[in-house]
């Protein structure tokens, strides 16, 4: 970790808004969301169905279909400005600076073709190397995720490898062209506990290894809890809360990452009930004015019939009119 | 000591697909193609007591669903008996055998597709005991609103589709459908997998309340470690196919016995370990076509040795109440397994 000079972030996301304008009226799915991401960071995403934790992935890659759209709002790489930007510009910037990495690998590999057909064209698609130099990275890139024997499982077809050997073709092929930024947007939801800890493990090792930013979306807490240096959890398209993971998951501020963490079936607390969030979430085409959280919030009031702003709140910032202060958990 | 609520032995579960015919035909010219056999589940035992909560552990292809098919009655094992009450499935009579069969209910991983889209509520839930006459047909509608209180959904909405609930109330309707039928033992297999975090704690709490107010048994599948140990009594660990390890909740949680149990416990995500660095267990889990000789753990496990890779170890009690697979626990392996561990 340098300090020293300002670094310039990877990526500044700044009040971005995705909206899908459907017939039924318009679905704010990302509503004024900003952060950044610097170099070798993980920023963990958190947030459950609906929250908006991926459409925001998918708006930083460009990927966001008609009925959704951005409707405003800034996402910069590296300075660059990527709203609005032509769709020929993108795909050069598309995989080779930015990645996704999804939770069905099968969504990047094509069934049909060979793992080595895919990476090489992955190589070449953005950079003049021969075939036999895009190969060699290929079996670099596989090497590094942890498969045994690259070489041959390179002609093999992604049929042919299990859940979680896919979900590692699919990590190398998002490390072939050395991106700036990696979203993995639930990457390990589909996989079993060992396999998922193994390829947490390669993640970790490449992030810190090559200075790749990555962006971990999950709707679970404790994944996210051993990996991410920072931790941002939406609520109905909006940031709540978002600070250092120590912060965020030691002493939560807004209501409903405490309702989150309590939520998490843990050691110190066997048998008893849970702590549960009552209700459920909005539909986001009819939220409430003000707060979206206020309906199932214990300390909502008045107050929070308007929205209120995502301020700094003991270290972190949170957007809550009662957020949860320290004093209290002493007390 | 009370008999058992349920209790399985030595059950096995194979699955083989057929030559079909034009396999059939390679062979007449001697391909000597064989019929492919899985064995979900091999040799298991298990007691369960009643007022229970068994939590059953294992990832993917582990055989653990099979194991919960056989429990609720869905599949009739391969070998081994199923005894309900004290009693053998397979020796009762067909009037016996029905109710012995209402009263294990299982409720499925899959809230939406475990309803049929084109009933509503009033059907889905009112269709089994009316059926079975377990509620006489004036009662039934007192009897379903009162159902729907139990689990938590408005009594207003009983005329509606599952198509118009959210995720958490389908499994709700899937509880109350399971709940109508009056059943004493409870399958749940990844009943709340599929929910958010948010929703699946509140699930988890509809069970635990069920349990007390009803006086249930669980037989409670899931891969996720947390949940696991959060509702259960007693936690039984499967590795394709066979149980490797059996004990109650803390003993297991405190002083695992068995390697996997040790590498799958030290891999659990847990909120309080920040910044970790995940120290992977090596390998993939094998196919179940064809388990690894011995031990089925063996090329995974950092301790094995000779005798793991030709002879399968069998479960024996480490302690009271604690039951491993393991031939490390047998003297005077026992010693070295202290020295590895240290």
């Amino acid at each position: 970790m340098t300090v020293g000079r300002a670094v310039t972030p990877v990526l500044e996301v700044s009040d971005l808004r995705t909206h899908f304008l459907t017939r039924g009226g318009v679905v704010p799915a990302v509503d004024g969301v900003s952060f950044t991401v610097n170099r070798g960071e993980v920023l963990g995403i958190v947030g459950e169905s609906g929250s908006g934790k991926s459409v925001t992935g998918f708006s930083i890659m460009g990927l966001v279909d008609p009925p959704g759209q951005i409707v405003s709002g800034s996402i910069k790489l590296n300075g660059m400005e990527l709203v609005g930007m032509s769709e020929r510009a993108f795909r050069d910037i598309r995989g080779r600076k930015l990645m996704i990495i999804f939770q069905d690998p099968m969504m990047t590999l094509n069934p049909v073709l060979r793992v080595d057909t895919q990476m090489i064209e992955a190589v070449t698609a953005h950079e003049k190397v021969s075939r036999k130099a895009a190969r060699a990275r290929a079996v670099d890139a596989l090497k590094a995720v942890g498969i045994p024997s690259p070489e041959e499982r390179l002609t093999a077809y992604p049929h042919q490898f299990s859940g979680g050997m896919r979900q590692r073709v699919a990590i190398a092929t998002a490390l072939l062209n050395r991106p700036d930024l990696i979203v993995a947007d639930e990457p390990t939801t589909a996989l079993d506990v060992t396999i998922q800890a193994q390829i947490l493990f390669e993640v970790q090792k490449l992030a810190a290894e090559t200075g790749t930013a990555l962006i971990w979306i999950s709707h679970d807490l404790t994944v996210v809890s051993g990996l991410a240096d920072r931790v941002a959890v939406m609520y109905a398209g909006k940031i709540v809360e978002m600070g250092g993971t120590d912060t965020v998951l030691d002493d939560a501020r807004h209501p409903y990452t405490v309702g989150l963490i309590g939520s998490v079936p843990s050691h110190n607390k066997r048998g008893e009930p849970l702590k549960q969030i009552p209700g459920m979430t909005p539909s986001l085409a009819d939220l409430p004015p003000g707060c979206a959280f206020a309906p199932r919030c214990p300390r909502a009031d008045r107050t929070c019939r308007t929205m209120p702003e995502l301020l700094p709140v003991n270290g972190a910032l949170a957007r809550c009119h009662h957020p949860h202060l320290p004093a209290e958990a002493a007390a | 000591m009370s008999e058992p609520i349920l209790s399985l032995t030595n059950v096995s579960m194979r699955f083989t697909k057929s030559l079909d015919a034009a396999e059939k035909i390679a062979n007449l010219i001697g391909a000597g193609l064989e019929e492919v056999t899985v064995h979900a589940v091999d040799n298991v035992s298990l007691d369960i007591e009643k007022g229970e909560v068994v939590g059953l552990v294992g990832e993917s292809g582990c055989g653990k669903s099979t194991l919960g098919r056989v429990v609720a009655g869905i599949y009739q094992p391969s070998e081994g008996e199923v005894f309900f009450r004290g009693k053998r499935f397979t020796e009762m009579s067909d009037a016996e055998r029905r109710d012995a069969a209402l009263k294990v209910q299982m409720i499925f991983q899959d809230p939406m597709s475990a309803l049929n889209p084109r009933m509503r509520v009033s059907e889905i839930v009112g269709e089994a005991p009316a059926y079975h006459n377990i509620i006489p047909r004036a009662e039934l509608s007192d009897a379903l609103d009162a159902l729907m209180m139990r689990v938590g959904l408005d009594p207003a909405y009983k005329k509606r589709y599952p198509h118009q609930f959210s995720g958490g109330q389908r499994q709700r309707i899937n509880i109350a459908r399971a709940l109508a039928v009056e059943p004493d033992f409870l399958v749940c297999d990844e009943s709340v997998a599929a929910l958010d975090v948010s929703i699946q704690a509140q699930i988890i709490n509809l069970f635990m309340q069920l349990r007390e107010d009803l006086d249930l048994t669980y037989l409670f599948i899931s891969h996720d470690l947390g949940v696991v140990e959060h509702i259960s009594d007693r936690v039984v660990i499967m590795y394709l196919g066979r149980i490797v390890e059996i004990a109650s909740t803390e003993t297991l949680f405190e002083t695992p016995n068995h390697p996997y149990t040790q590498a799958l416990l030290a891999e659990v995500p847990r909120l309080d370990q920040r910044k970790r660095t995940f120290a992977a267990i090596k390998g993939e889990i094998p196919s179940p076509i064809h388990p690894p000789s011995g031990c089925h753990f063996h090329p995974r496990c950092p301790h094995a040795f000779d005798r793991c890779r030709e002879e399968r170890p069998l479960l024996r009690q480490v302690e009271p109440g604690h039951m491993a697979a393991c031939h490390l626990n047998e003297a005077p392996r026992g010693k070295a397994l202290d020295g590895l561990a240290a």
